[in-house]
């Protein structure tokens, strides 16, 4: 009986604060942008080092949530220093002209559970597409912990220009993968 | 010098010459590829490479297999240490066949390489990512496959010399076609 009560008494304490709660702070220290090429068939990860990103994400308005990503592209690691030195160059970020890649997003849909799905406009080397990134949120304590893939075809940026274009070596399909905690803080 | 010379067994004759020309890719191919600036052309050159190095790796087992289970015919007349030196080339010769792809296959999975054998079977990486031994084993692998050349330019002196100088059939047993 006490349990029981104890455990409605906490459930109504969570739904209670749920309303209340937004994830927005986000913890870069624990978060990570990754991805994954393929190289003649062989799977290659690699991963960036710099990013910002803002989250503000209610898991009980899931569909009023917005997030921005913005990628330091030069704090690239590719698998090995020879593609780190290759792939900031011009055929492929040209990092100098385009240093970041940049994410904002038009709306989140709730996919049911705890899956959703970021609709959003992604911008590489000058380059605007859209974009899906379906994404799970699990609450762990204080922290919101995002995590989600999606596939981006690298010739729809011009990322691997010239012999590089040739999706025969470099598989147009780059698999990223990004893992976001976000602390909450109460709404203002 | 009218009676039939002993000839290695068929399945010997064609390991030894499948193998023998895909080191002859090999070799150079190796040799050239590792300064190429980075390229999809090195990206493909890697890839036959490390192809080529595992089938080596592959058609080695059946072959020791065979070596084991069928003696080689007995060696022609020649002087003791002759035959010494040719019965250690052929060992260190095998040795090598099988370390210096095998090295390969280390390096590559300690660069964070994974072999993906023809661009479709992903085989394990043996070592994990690791700067250090990824140097040490390209060190390796490149002092082993000159070691290898070393035996071949042997190998190849000594089957010569037993055509040139002694005028023997020792070549003959290994030659696919004769007679």
């Amino acid at each position: 009986m006490k349990i029981r009560t104890l455990t409605l008494t906490a459930a109504v304490l969570m739904a209670g604060t749920a309303h209340a709660v937004e994830f927005n702070q986000v913890d870069a220290a624990k978060s990570s942008l990754a991805f994954s090429s393929k190289q003649m068939g062989v799977p290659v990860p690699g991963s960036f080092k710099r990013f910002t990103s803002h989250i503000a994400f209610d898991p009980a308005k899931p569909t009023a949530a917005s997030t921005t990503l913005e990628i330091d592209l030069a704090s690239i690691d590719a698998g090995s220093k020879d593609a780190n030195d290759e792939v900031v160059g011009k055929q492929w970020f040209n990092v100098k002209a385009f240093p970041t890649a940049k994410f904002v997003s038009t709306g989140v849909k709730a996919l049911g559970g705890n899956r959703y799905e970021a609709l959003g406009k992604m911008t590489i080397k000058g380059q605007t597409r859209d974009v899906v990134a379906p994404f799970t949120f699990k609450q762990e304590g204080a922290s919101g912990v995002f995590d989600g893939a999606f596939v981006l075809k690298r010739m729809d940026y011009n990322i691997g220009e010239g012999p590089w274009a040739d999706v025969s070596a470099v598989a147009n399909e780059i698999e990223i993968k990004f893992h976001v905690v976000a602390n909450a803080a109460t709404k203002k | 010098m009218n009676f039939p010379t002993p000839r290695y067994t068929g399945p010997a004759i064609a390991a030894h010459w499948v193998i023998a020309a895909l080191i002859l890719v090999a070799f150079p191919l190796g040799v050239y590829m590792h300064d190429l600036p980075l390229s999809p052309t090195k990206l493909k050159l890697y890839s036959y490479h490390k192809w080529i190095g595992i089938t080596v790796l592959l058609l080695f087992v059946p072959r020791i297999l065979w070596r084991i289970t069928h003696r080689p015919p007995a060696p022609l007349p020649m002087p003791a240490w002759q035959h010494r030196i040719a019965e250690g080339t052929h060992h260190l010769l095998y040795l090598l066949m099988f370390l210096v792809p095998l090295s390969g296959w280390l390096m590559s999975s300690a660069k964070g390489f994974q072999v993906v054998y023809f661009g479709v079977l992903p085989l394990p990486d043996l070592v994990g990512k690791s700067e250090e031994l990824g140097d040490l084993l390209k060190e390796v692998h490149e002092a082993l496959n000159f070691g290898l050349l070393t035996l071949v330019g042997l190998h190849v002196a000594g089957a010569l010399k037993h055509v040139i100088i002694d005028k023997d059939g020792t070549l003959r047993r290994m030659l696919p076609f004769a007679k």
